[in-house]
């Protein structure tokens, strides 16, 4: 057998070749991202180069539309930026503020859970409540706290800078408990079974028994919660910025765009809200209709 | 007499992306009334996808392709769902394995009967509650009217087994197909449900399938018996016939591995038939393998003492001690395991052997007593470096070979994992040398290294349990319950490792287990667990010859009845 021959064969590849919406979602998925990730090449302008900004050129019409110009295809916004190559930058910031935060909340959240269910007593109980008392609060107003506090710590000069990391570091540290439970749960149900007992009469050390035998055995349940989590992550700083609480409007996200159109949407001017939130609403559903797919297609129950 | 069922010719697909496999083919069987039929084989043998072919609940995409099957004179093949309802439990009644989840737990004994027998009989009412207060008796269940408004928890298995049985019987069926009716239950329970099936098969002239892997449940029950090998009748005959002069090259090896009770045995019949059974393993020279080199250290002449050992769980948690809950899993437990013996621990389930097992395993710490692992102390200071040494010395082997191996871990690395971490060799070239001639040891050749777990089968992956447990170069052996999820004739192969094991390595053994025959094969020593106490410790020939106790008597009363088996096994 070739090697994709044996890569085809594996449960988990057949699922998703059979399944028409999974393909089509993560075709989505993909494409999105790498429009985004190669925004540079793709991109007709640069909304970062302002000899290529005109401001006589502001709020042009998509190009279909009656005083469209063509090379702006879907309008410019207030600034006189291209509309197209905006979402694609905005894009490309919204996914990285996503994928870096689920990633925090994720690491976060796995190591806790694991140690929480696999030593259990104090340790799982103080863990647990902690994430407990964490759930009761609205994700989106911790987050607001969290970049608050964040930035008001920062010298002035730097807020701008380091924006992007306040927002990754609050939405991070909003979604650990998701995580956490799920790993918890996973680890309590592993740390039963007898490969675990026999890695103790081994001796292994905790610590290395938590590593190498229970967190593989726990990631399938978490890489679920990850991929929903991301599309969470993307929303979550998309109402930051619209809130005016995230990135700076200088530095476009999907949800800077979507709050800049905003004020603009009673004049008349729709594309500047429209296009960006389009963009938002199809690249949050195709990672979400990934990650359905995924949980069934993880859980050997449904299938 | 006229049968009651007739099975011919019947095949079963199952249509997979990985091609078809057929369950069954070509499969001729049948019941007459008030018969006992015996279906058996091991596991894929399609024993089970019979019963369930016969009122259509095959599990999708499994589809009878051929054949017919004749239930009184009717064809049940190609009846619609709306008919075929009408068939099942009113007609047939179905016994399923497990009594844990054939009941449900939201609704109580009485609310379950009471609404199949509705359904069933056409009647309604107090009518119905006295026909569920007639069945519940019948099954012998004491006190049937207080009884109906419990719920499937507050019964024990083998209660909750009667009532499924009770369930069954609701339709008033003429044929019962029960599909290892008896295997989640204790020895007591067993020959206690076993006569209930046979005595209403006789009074109410019911025609019964019992499906099984179990030849003792079969020797205890059927009258006829079919025998099953990977989806073909293989043999059928009267039940003195089939177990006492098998004609089938596959019925004389699957009896010939039934450990037998009477006598004790050097080794278990091999069993070539089947999957593995005489694959040549390459031979080590001990003495001078690595694997040797453990033996220099002799201790005391005792591998293991226990002294007064109690282990109590919370049952119910409670802040104030005096309002827990607490079951004393360990009741004051005292015995000596001599180095170089295979000590056994038998009992029913509940009974604390496997929880003794892993308190000497260090997996949970006793309340109060003494453990000491070949003369070290190892429960006043666990952590300590000589309490640690001596546990190496002690590995396991668990019951579950499915769930024992870590999944997502290659062979190779399963079995090196003792080796890396003590750093038992000088180099990588030599650990994998190493894990290759421990699997070849114990049959599986050193080029299962490379794959991973799942590619291999349940005894196969027992085998890599064994290995594992070796690799750290152990001189006592926890082996738990290490056969009782194999095939009997796995099984066999299983035991005859082990005890070769023993003999070129010189390892003292602790071997648990509920099923006697083995025991008697296996172990020098006995000790018999009842609720988590010692009833009697003797040497094995003495407790089956005369025994001491009066559990102990009790249990060998109940070892299923052999006498049928002839000298076909040898």
């Amino acid at each position: 057998m070739t090697r994709w021959e044996r890569f085809k064969d594996n449960d988990i590849v057949w699922s998703f070749l059979s399944s028409p919406g999974a393909m089509i979602a993560a075709a989505i998925t993909v494409i999105s991202i790498l429009a985004c990730l190669f925004a540079p090449l793709i991109a007709p302008f640069d909304p970062f180069d302002p000899s290529q900004i005109s401001l006589w050129d502001g709020k042009l019409p998509p190009a279909w539309s009656d005083g469209g110009q063509p090379q702006y295809l879907l309008g410019t916004d207030n600034q006189g930026r291209d509309m197209l190559s905006t979402i694609l930058y905005g894009g490309r910031l919204s996914i990285l503020v996503g994928l870096a935060a689920v990633c925090l909340g994720m690491v976060l959240g796995v190591t806790l859970g694991v140690i929480s269910g696999y030593v259990g007593g104090v340790t799982d109980a103080v863990i647990m409540r902690i994430a407990d008392v964490q759930l009761t609060i609205p994700g989106i107003l911790l987050a607001i706290l969290i970049n608050g506090v964040g930035r008001a710590f920062l010298p002035l000069e730097l807020r701008q800078e380091f924006a992007v990391y306040v927002v990754i570091i609050a939405i991070g540290l909003t979604d650990w408990p998701q995580f956490a439970r799920v790993a918890r749960g996973a680890t309590m149900v592993e740390a039963n079974k007898e490969y675990v007992q026999a890695a103790r009469i081994i001796g292994l050390p905790a610590w290395l028994i938590m590593i190498r035998h229970v967190l593989p055995n726990t990631l399938r349940p978490v890489l679920v919660i990850a991929t929903i989590g991301l599309a969470l992550a993307i929303i979550a700083e998309a109402t930051l910025s619209f809130l005016g609480q995230g990135i700076p409007p200088t530095t476009p996200s999907l949800g800077t765009l979507i709050r800049v159109g905003n004020e603009y949407l009673f004049s008349g001017l729709w594309w500047i809200t429209f296009f960006p939130a389009i963009a938002l609403v199809v690249l949050v559903f195709a990672v979400n209709l990934l990650g359905d797919w995924m949980r069934d297609a993880l859980n050997p129950k449904l299938r | 007499m006229t049968d009651l069922l007739k099975i011919s010719g019947l095949d079963v697909e199952f249509p997979t992306r990985r091609g078809t496999v057929r369950a069954a083919r070509n499969v001729n069987l049948t019941v007459s009334p008030g018969e006992v039929v015996g279906l058996v084989g091991e596991s894929g043998a399609g024993k089970s996808t019979i019963g369930n072919a016969i009122i259509d609940l095959l599990e999708a995409p499994g589809r009878v392709s051929a054949g017919s099957i004749l239930f009184e004179g009717e064809e049940l093949r190609g009846l619609d769902e709306n008919q075929m309802r009408r068939v099942r439990g009113d007609r047939i009644g179905m016994i399923f394995q497990d009594p844990q989840t054939s009941l449900n737990p939201l609704m109580t004994v009485g609310a379950q009967l009471i609404e199949t027998i509705e359904k069933t009989n056409n009647i309604k009412g107090a009518e119905a509650e006295k026909r569920a207060i007639e069945l519940l008796e019948q099954v012998g269940i004491t006190e049937p009217k207080a009884r109906l408004l419990a719920y499937p928890h507050q019964f024990s298995g083998g209660m909750r087994q009667r009532v499924v049985i009770a369930l069954a019987l609701a339709g008033d069926p003429d044929l019962i197909i029960a599909d290892e009716p008896t295997t989640a239950l204790d020895v007591s329970i067993q020959a206690q449900i076993l006569d209930l099936i046979k005595r209403l098969c006789r009074e109410r002239a019911l025609g019964v399938i019992i499906v099984t892997h179990d030849i003792g449940v079969i020797a205890n029950i059927a009258d006829r018996v079919v025998v099953m090998y990977r989806g073909e009748v293989v043999e059928t005959g009267e039940v003195a016939q089939i177990l006492g002069a098998p004609e089938h090259e596959y019925t004389k090896s699957l009896i010939a591995a039934v450990p037998r009770a009477d006598r004790k045995l050097d080794r278990f019949s091999s069993v070539d038939y089947i999957e593995g059974g005489t694959k040549p393993f390459k031979r080590i020279d001990i003495h001078t393998h690595w694997l040797g080199q453990s033996r220099d250290v002799r201790g005391t002449g005792k591998a293991v003492e226990i002294e007064n050992l109690n282990l109590s769980f919370v049952l119910q948690k409670a802040l104030l001690k005096q309002n827990r809950k607490m079951l004393q899993a360990v009741d004051n437990v005292s015995f000596t395991v001599n180095e170089g013996e295979t000590f056994g621990l038998v009992g029913e389930s509940g009974s604390g052997k496997s929880t003794v097992a892993r308190l000497i395993a260090g997996l949970y710490r006793p309340d109060s007593g003494m453990i000491r692992v070949i003369g070290q102390d190892v429960v006043s200071n666990p952590k300590s470096a000589a309490a640690r040494k001596a546990r190496r010395a002690l590995q396991m082997i668990f019951q579950d070979p499915y769930s024992s191996l870590n999944a997502r871990m290659r062979v190779l690395d399963i079995v090196a994992e003792p080796i890396r971490f003590y750093g038992l060799t000088e180099n990588e070239a030599e650990t994998r040398r190493i894990v290759g001639d421990l699997l070849d040891h114990v049959g599986l050749g050193a080029s299962a290294a490379l794959r991973y777990p799942h590619e291999f089968s349940g005894g196969q992956r027992q085998r890599i349990s064994i290995a594992r447990a070796l690799a750290s170069r152990p001189r006592i052996l926890i082996c738990d319950e290490p056969t009782s999820a194999l095939d009997v004739s796995v099984q066999a192969t299983i035991l005859n490792l082990l005890k070769d094991l023993q003999q070129e390595l010189g390892l003292t053994m602790l071997f648990i287990s509920h099923d006697l025959p083995v025991v008697r094969q296996m172990c020098d020593r006995i000790a018999v667990m009842r609720h988590g106490a010692i009833c009697e410790v003797s040497d094995t020939e003495d407790l089956f010859s005369e025994p001491k106790h009066e559990y102990s008597r009790h249990l060998l009363n109940l070892m299923p009845r052999m006498d049928l088996l002839g000298e076909a096994r040898a």
